[in-house]
């Protein structure tokens, strides 16, 4: 079933045809899909659906997570064209417009985010474009600091939090427009740290098929940067790929490749931390976290399939704007503000 | 996917995280489907949950009174707890991978990232023992 909706989605999307081109069968996909995300972000009546209206709800229970589901079935889609992880989408638009208390949204976050890694980490080990001579230092720290910012965001009352995430979300827009991306950083030479922990190797580029020597720098700037992420990520349910990338790409002077897929080894070990915490203070709610898991994971293969006909940049802006709408709305929520 | 040249415990890890990883994925896709069918009664009925699904989970907790922690283990009988075992092996599954290339370090005599990746299994256990809560 997965394989025939891929292979419709990619008759729609034909390369030259695509989101870029006018032909029919790329407005067709623009025609279904985009209406459907907007109308979903848009819809007046998920304004109302903000925890405390859920009361008055006369939906069967089953509603809300179908529509979960079926959000995070499209979200999976798009994520991986637009070179973002599953939780930088989730938790800002789900916590804005689904009647799920955000303590529930953020365990579920961090599922999604962890099994997005998960399902890509093997393959990045394998392929050497994840190193666990990288991860692996940068990983314990972030994992420490995530689950203390866990229990901070389980402890701060909700408005606070959610201020918290709208300026997050807010940054990590600017942090998407602003951060320039390095594919082959230079480094003059290796600080002691980096030597010592043996920060360095050779992969082979799938692109040109040249094998690239490279080593990194700035070890003790990109610990202290991940002891911030890792707390970012415990906090929000973010998957934090969108801060590790830079740090290992600009900070530290991973190749682009090897920072991304570094990224992903890291957020599995510091997803799973923070998760276990939001699990263990009963913020896992499985008729969220599961339809959530489930529909990135199955939208994400076939995002995979349309990696190469859908142009990344249209996406990534169709991204920018979602994520510019939830932080404003996580803000104004935060602040008591209607919409 | 041709391997050559990638250090052994990267394909050793590779290996233990896709297998746990998928069994993970399994347990809970499988559990979420007895769950939703009603095959397997769950301690807060579906009905009731568009009710609780608001509310801040501290606050769910005392309401349904539960324990935090792994109280949930003793109730793998019931359609919500058991999809808890799921998740607990997807956010777990990154342990076995970790203990499984120790050895190969600890063979090649690289002690600083044997314990590194024991250092990293020791988070997971503290993350994972329920000690850590949020205080009241």
């Amino acid at each position: 079933m997965i394989d025939s909706i891929g292979s419709r989605l990619q008759r729609l999307a034909r390369p030259g045809s695509g989101w870029r081109a006018a032909s029919p069968a790329g407005r067709g996909v623009r025609r279904r899909v985009v209406p459907l995300l907007l109308m979903v972000l848009l819809c007046p009546e998920l304004a109302d659906a903000a925890p405390g209206a859920v009361e008055t709800s006369a939906a069967a229970w089953w509603v809300w997570p179908l529509a979960l589901f079926v959000v995070c079935f499209f979200l999976g889609i798009i994520a991986v064209p637009a070179g973002v992880g599953g939780g930088v989408l989730f938790v800002p638009l789900v916590s804005g417009f689904f009647p799920f208390h955000l303590d529930y949204v953020r365990g579920a976050g961090l599922l999604v985010a962890l099994s997005s890694a998960l399902a890509a980490g093997p393959s990045l080990l394998r392929s050497g474009l994840a190193n666990m001579r990288v991860a692996l230092p940068l990983a314990l720290i972030a994992s420490c600091s995530s689950m203390f910012g866990a229990l901070l965001g389980l402890a701060l009352p909700d408005s606070v939090v959610r201020i918290a995430l709208g300026i997050a979300i807010l940054g990590i827009v600017a942090v998407m427009l602003l951060a320039r991306k390095s594919e082959y950083p230079e480094v003059p030479s290796s600080d002691r740290l980096a030597l010592a922990l043996g920060m360095n190797g050779v992969f082979v580029d799938g692109a040109s098929g040249q094998q690239v020597a490279w080593r990194m720098h700035r070890t003790p700037q990109g610990l202290a940067l991940f002891l911030f992420i890792g707390v970012l990520a415990g906090m929000f349910g973010l998957g934090a790929g969108w801060a590790n990338v830079p740090a290992l790409n600009l900070v530290m002077g991973a190749p682009l490749k090897v920072a991304a897929g570094s990224s992903s080894f890291i957020l599995s070990l510091v997803d799973s931390s923070a998760a276990w915490v939001y699990l263990n203070n009963g913020a896992v709610l499985p008729v969220i976290a599961a339809p959530s898991v489930i529909g990135m994971m199955l939208g994400a293969k076939i995002g995979a399939r349309l990696l190469h006909v859908l142009k990344a940049s249209v996406i990534r802006r169709l991204v920018i704007v979602m994520l510019l709408f939830a932080g404003g709305r996580a803000l104004m929520v935060g602040l008591g503000i209607g919409i | 996917m041709n391997t050559k040249g990638i250090e052994p415990e990267q394909i050793r890890y590779a290996e233990w995280l896709r297998w746990s990883g998928w069994l993970g994925l399994a347990v809970l896709v499988g559990a979420f489907g007895l769950y939703v069918s009603g095959v397997l009664p769950p301690v807060i009925p579906v009905e009731h949950l568009p009710q609780i699904w608001g509310l801040p989970s501290r606050e769910l907790m005392q309401r349904h009174e539960l324990e935090g922690g792994w109280s949930w283990i003793h109730s793998l009988g019931r359609g919500d707890m058991l999809n808890l075992l799921g998740i607990a092996i997807l956010s777990g599954c990154s342990a076995l991978p970790l203990l499984a290339v120790t050895d190969i370090y600890l063979r090649r005599g690289d002690r600083l990232f044997a314990a590194l990746c024991l250092l990293q299994v020791a988070v997971l256990v503290l993350a994972a023992s329920g000690l850590i809560a949020p205080g009241h």
